[in-house]
């Protein structure tokens, strides 16, 4: 082999409950090398990581760092065996400073001056672009990206682990990411990136190595791997990406969003001018980095979020003259007999609620339903046990709290009931986030089917490859505004991807 | 750092409920070991004894017995009455100012219109000030809550004080004779706005309204459209406005009818049983309140008996203190042991430890 | 004509012990714990001084005999003694067993006036007064002693050195927490945990410990409030509920100051003058009307709450992860 192992973890077990996260895995990285760590959602790659950067202690198993067998109990040893890890969800203090988080956790005198140059330093020196003094509620996503990477390489690290840091960033963004891990690796520093998009596996690491359902499965140099080897690796077996597409029939405009512009509770503009058409009988895909305004064109749409000025027409199937929905709130647009239907991207959060069953969840949309000052539990009930069966939910019974369910279960608990509602509308943001890839073509499946019935189905998601196939037309939506309509036939990921990243204004444009 | 790797704790799944209530069966039980303890060093006296001495304060004679049903009663009537707005999540440790404001609210129709009207007409009267008095002072947090997200816990704290000291200036004010600074018996001689006795028993009639008051609120809570709003609103108000509730009328309506249902205990306490106005009319009920809705997890027939632990343990402490010589503040020691237990079991109910390689051990 | 000369010490006298209330639970809520035991806290701090004042006393012949350190020191000792217990069983139910941090306070005051109470009640009845309440005047003596030129510097030693040295303590306590907090590094920290605890933890901070600590130390400088409150303010005189709400007006008083001890200094002062303003304003023979001016640190208070929930600004807003507790390995 010849090169030394920075890392070296051996036969490491992870167990919470009676889920098996990591299951006797062993992983080398070596010196000075990018290794990428790749594997679907839920594979067990963050969690592996998260045991070498002191987060969760394995139940079973030895890691070693340059050679030592070392046992890292908390973040602070991994510090010490400089190791340093970028999550996937910042570890900020949002009313701190950048220096003052950068700091945090460090030892001897408090000298916020020093502090402030040395990061600025460090920022010189790899070409970072942000203030030491700003505050981190100021800061937009990649600013807060860039300050944990500062952050790590403060404390010298010559470890540095990174948990999917392009799903946050602009492709523009991850070249220039991927351009500083070249340098850091040129400086001597071993690096993980986490992913499971194959294209950055292939542009930016040395050797790959790969999870499947806690499992290792192997690794390969990248050199010797190609998109198919590693998907095969990846999955387990070639799986076909052809998504069922039927063309649609009788297309109508079902809703009409005309010049919507909204402003969140700071104040801060979320979207600026946005009009599009939503037709009946499509599939209508909306593409954007992550926090272009998604969610708020959603919400807005289904009268949850403030509307500063636009309109928002809806055309019901059997009546010419549209409907103004600005204005009205979820319970005014069901009351005035439009069914629409909403997969929120915060299932738990924001479409169900955790401590209840499937029961209680589906009440949701029938609690209101009849004079009675009582609630009706029998058609949710019934409701419930349907969608258990023709979805084969697994739960062990319709008053199981769905907060305990897996995450594929808990989605089809959501969209099964969203579908329920006969919908005339049906919105879905990352519908299929987190799901094993049967689930993802179960939830395909049904958006299709959904299309094929006439109902205007809108697909907010993340994964190209998916929109491409699946939708029929893509907005494209970059900072609060749309840079463009495409047809989803006739289009491919790059001028999709370009889309994304132009600003109005061309402060961005790099065609 | 050894810690880290001694204990493993991991949330646990859905305990049976047996075996959840064996854990609290047993915190209460070391509980009152320890308060047997504790009294046993105050007094010297065997254990046993001293839980006859607390039976018997509590439930001795049929006085001692009325009186322990009528606080009961009282206790159990604010612990309902905060239950929806902890429910909703609502943080509302306010039920003392709330209940107080209606105390004043009675007191003040009592005192200023006693003579003038007919007692039915004024009892009537009665209600609906204390009520309006109650839901006054649940509405104030909750407007604000609802509006800017004021910090309710805050808020409702404050809330108690600004009752506390507007109950002291009208009992200056109202004062008899002059410069006593109390109230003393209100309409002692014309009994004007008494609220009646049922069947000869001064206390049967807050019983009665408790005992009420007890399954509406069960079934308001599990039944009622309002309730599942209340269920929805406490665990998510995103949520709740995805599913069409209007958040900020929930949180007003919950908290007013909280703020009512605590205005109409003070109707109780004033012109049912105490007959008067002090400061400390309400005694922490509000506070204990807060406590007895928690252990029993929300749920109206389960506070019955969380409060009657409590009652039972304070009339018990009084007696052991009338009996040995104690202070009557010992009830709150007692009080205070049993808490602790109660509320450090949940950590067990809700989590498991076990220890770290050694093999498996169940806490 | 107001007088400011005598109006300001009975403002400050009254102040002290919210002063030291209000850092106290300060320390404590940056830590994300917000605890609502602190007039317990206060209590038991007041009465295990008196305690030790007590049976010091009773164990020398007479007030001449007494050693200043010891007649000092071991009502302190007691003092924090038990009102660091006291931080230790909420630390303990909150922070180790994750057990809700408003129940688990409004328990704590229970059992904390009921302590209070009790003990300063056995007391009372071990002495055999005739009135209910206890005089340590001797201890007292001690703890109220003011500098001697305090008397011979006229107006300015009356405002300025005529208190006890725990009035002095409580303000340095305050200003050095407020340096604390802002410019070292373990206030940093400390801040960090209140805020987030989460990320506090992936920094490699020890937030069990820090939590303890802040706690711990927030408990025994409020309990030296109680012990100012009844050793220098009260003059040695326990007598059973006469701290009254003292407690809450501290928490009161740190929503006043958003989370700012130096603030709390000249605050407590105000604070402790609303208290006192009905004596130094004609009200006629209205003597009802002091107990609206009683409201007063109330009411304003519940006005900074709603101004600072109005104006949204970061900074102003309570510790982010007041009122929760952390567990790490969530999933």
């Amino acid at each position: 082999m010849g090169t030394a192992c920075a890392v070296k973890m051996e036969n490491i077990t992870k167990k919470f409950g009676s889920i098996v996260a990591n299951h006797n895995i062993n992983l080398e990285l070596h010196e000075g090398e990018i290794l990428s760590l790749l594997g679907e959602n839920g594979s067990g790659k963050t969690t592996l990581m998260n045991m070498l950067s002191g987060i969760y202690y394995p139940d079973e198993g030895q890691i070693y760092i340059h050679g030592k067998p070392v046992t890292i109990a908390s973040p602070k040893d991994a510090f010490d065996n400089g190791i340093g890890m970028i999550h996937q969800h910042f570890k900020l203090v949002d009313v701190f400073t950048a220096t003052e988080n950068i700091v945090l956790g460090l030892e001897g005198k408090l000298n916020l001056a020093d502090a402030s140059k040395k990061v600025r330093e460090i920022c010189e020196k790899y070409g970072f672009d942000i203030d030491p003094n700003q505050k981190i509620y100021d800061m937009s996503v990649s600013q807060k990206q860039t300050v944990e990477i500062v952050k790590v390489l403060y404390r010298g690290a010559d470890i540095l682990i990174l948990d999917e840091p392009t799903a946050v960033l602009t492709p523009q963004e991850t070249d220039k990411l991927f351009q500083i891990m070249r340098n850091m690796k040129a400086d001597g520093k071993s690096l993980i990136i986490i992913t499971h998009k194959l294209h950055e596996v292939l542009e930016v690491s040395d050797r790959v190595a790969v999870l499947r359902k806690g499992e290792y499965i192997g690794d390969v140099m990248t050199k010797d791997a190609d998109q198919q080897s590693l998907t095969d690796m990846m999955v387990g077996r070639s799986v076909s990406l052809n998504i069922n597409r039927p063309d649609p029939v009788n297309v109508t405009p079902r809703v009409v969003v005309d010049g919507l512009t909204v402003y969140d509770e700071l104040g801060v503009k979320r979207l600026s001018d946005v009009s599009f058409t939503i037709n009946a009988g499509e599939v209508l895909g909306i593409a954007g980095v992550a926090g272009s305004g998604q969610r708020e064109l959603l919400e807005s749409i289904a009268g949850l979020y403030p509307i500063a000025s636009g309109t928002i027409t809806y055309y019901s199937p059997d009546s010419e003259t549209g409907r103004n929905l600005v204005g009205m709130d979820p319970m005014d647009i069901r009351k005035n007999g439009i069914a629409m239907s909403f997969v929120p991207e915060d299932r738990l959060g924001m479409g169900l609620v955790g401590s209840m069953g499937m029961t209680g969840n589906m009440m949701l949309r029938s609690w209101r339903k009849g004079n009675s000052p009582f609630v009706n539990r029998k058609d949710p009930e019934a409701l419930a046990k349907r969608i258990w069966d023709e979805l084969e939910v697994v739960t062990p019974s319709t008053s199981f709290p769905v907060r305990r369910m897996s995450g594929g279960n808990v989605q089809k608990v959501l969209v099964g009931r969203e579908i329920a509602q006969s919908p005339s509308v049906l919105m879905t943001a990352y519908a299929v986030r987190g799901l094993d890839i049967n689930t993802s073509y179960t939830i395909y499946n049904l958006l299709t089917e959904q299309k094929m019935k006439g109902v205007a189905v809108v697909y907010v998601g993340e994964d190209l490859d998916v929109l491409l196939e699946l939708c029929d037309r893509i907005v494209v939506l970059c900072g609060g505004q749309v840079s463009g309509v495409v047809d989803a036939r006739k289009t491919d990921k790059r001028q999709v991807g370009v889309l994304m990243t132009r600003v109005e204004g061309g402060k961005a444009k790099n065609e | 750092m050894n810690k880290q790797s001694l204990f493993h704790i991991a949330k646990r799944g859905t305990l049976p409920w047996y075996i959840s209530a064996a854990i609290r069966g047993c915190a209460i039980l070391f509980a009152l070991i320890v308060c047997a303890l504790v009294t046993m060093f105050m007094t010297g006296e065997n254990p046993i004894s001293i839980y006859g001495t607390i039976f018997h304060g509590a439930f001795g004679t049929v006085r001692k017995t009325w009186v322990t049903f009528q606080n009961l009663a009282v206790l159990l009537g604010i612990s309902l009455a905060v239950t929806p707005a902890f429910k909703m999540r609502f943080w509302n440790i306010g039920a003392e100012g709330q209940v107080l404001i209606g105390c004043l609210a009675t007191a003040a129709c009592m005192i200023c219109l006693g003579d003038k009207l007919p007692n039915g007409l004024l009892i009537l009267i009665m209600i609906v000030a204390a009520i309006a008095a109650g839901a006054l002072w649940g509405f104030l947090p909750a407007f604000f809550k609802a509006r800017w997200n004021t910090n309710e816990t805050l808020f409702t704290l404050m809330m108690n004080y600004i009752a506390t000291q507007l109950a002291a200036y009208y009992i200056i004010v109202w004062e008899v004779p002059k410069g006593a600074g109390k109230i003393g018996i209100i309409n002692q001689n014309t009994n004007a706005g008494w609220l009646p006795q049922i069947a000869g028993k001064q206390y049967l009639l807050t019983i009665l309204v408790v005992a009420v008051m007890t399954v509406l609120t069960y079934i308001y809570l599990k039944y009622s459209k309002h309730g599942y709003e209340i269920a929805v609103v406490g665990e998510s108000q995103r949520t709740a406005s995805y599913a069409g509730i209007k958040v900020e009328r929930v949180i007003i309506r919950t908290m007013v009818l909280s703020g009512a249902m605590c205005g109409l205990m003070g109707l109780l306490l004033t012109a049912g049983t105490d007959h008067t106005l002090t400061t400390t009319i309400v005694g922490g009920r509000g506070f204990t309140a807060v406590m007895v809705s928690w252990m029993a997890k929300f749920n109206p027939i389960m506070m019955i008996f969380t409060s009657l632990l409590l009652v039972v343990l304070s009339r018990g402490a009084s007696e052991i203190s009338s009996v040995f010589g104690l202070n009557h503040s010992f009830a709150d020691i007692l009080t205070g042991i049993i808490l602790f237990f109660i509320i450090g079991s949940e950590f067990f109910i809700n989590y498991k430890v076990s220890l770290r390689k050694a093999g498996k051990k169940e806490a | 004509m107001f007088d400011f000369a005598s109006f300001l010490p009975r403002a400050v006298m009254q102040g002290i012990p919210l002063l030291y209330g209000s850092t106290g639970e300060i320390l404590t809520e940056k830590s994300g714990n917000l605890n609502l035991g602190i007039p317990g806290v206060m209590y038991v701090g007041g009465i295990c001084g008196v305690i030790g004042a007590f049976f010091y006393e009773q164990s020398v012949a007479s007030a001449a005999e007494m050693s200043a350190v010891l007649a000092i020191g071991i009502p302190m000792l007691a003092s924090l003694l038990g009102s660091l217990i006291m931080g230790l069983i909420y630390c303990l139910l909150t922070v180790t067993l994750r057990a809700n941090q408003n129940v688990t306070g409004l328990a704590l005051t229970t059992f904390g006036v009921g302590i209070g109470n009790f003990f300063g009640g056995s007391l009372i009845k071990l002495t055999g007064s005739e009135v209910p309440s206890i005089a340590l005047s001797a201890t007292s003596a001690y703890f109220s002693k003011s500098l001697p030129i305090a008397e011979t510097t006229g107006w300015f030693g009356q405002v300025f050195l005529s208190y006890g040295f725990l009035a002095y303590l409580a303000i340095i306590i305050a200003l050095l927490s407020s340096y604390f907090l802002k410019h070292t590094r373990t206030g940093l920290h400390l801040r960090a945990v209140g805020e987030s605890a989460a990320t506090a933890d992936a920094a490699g901070i020890n937030v069990t410990k820090y939590k303890y600590m802040a706690t711990c130390i927030g408990s025994m400088i409020a309990g030296l409030g109680g012990l100012y409150y009844v050793m220098d303010y009260a003059c040695g005189v326990w007598s059973n509920n006469a701290f009254g709400d003292r407690g809450w007006l501290a928490i009161a008083l740190v929503i006043f100051t958003i989370w700012r001890p130096n603030v709390s200094v000249l605050a407590s002062i105000l604070f402790g003058g609303f208290y006192i303003l009905y004596l130094y304003i004609p009200t006629g023979t209205e003597l009802s009307i002091k107990e609206l001016y009683k409201m007063l640190p109330y009411v304003v208070t519940l006005v900074v709450l709603i101004v600072v929930s109005l104006r949204k600004k970061r900074e102003d807003q309570p510790p982010a992860s007041l009122g929760l507790a952390y567990f790490r390995e969530e999933r």
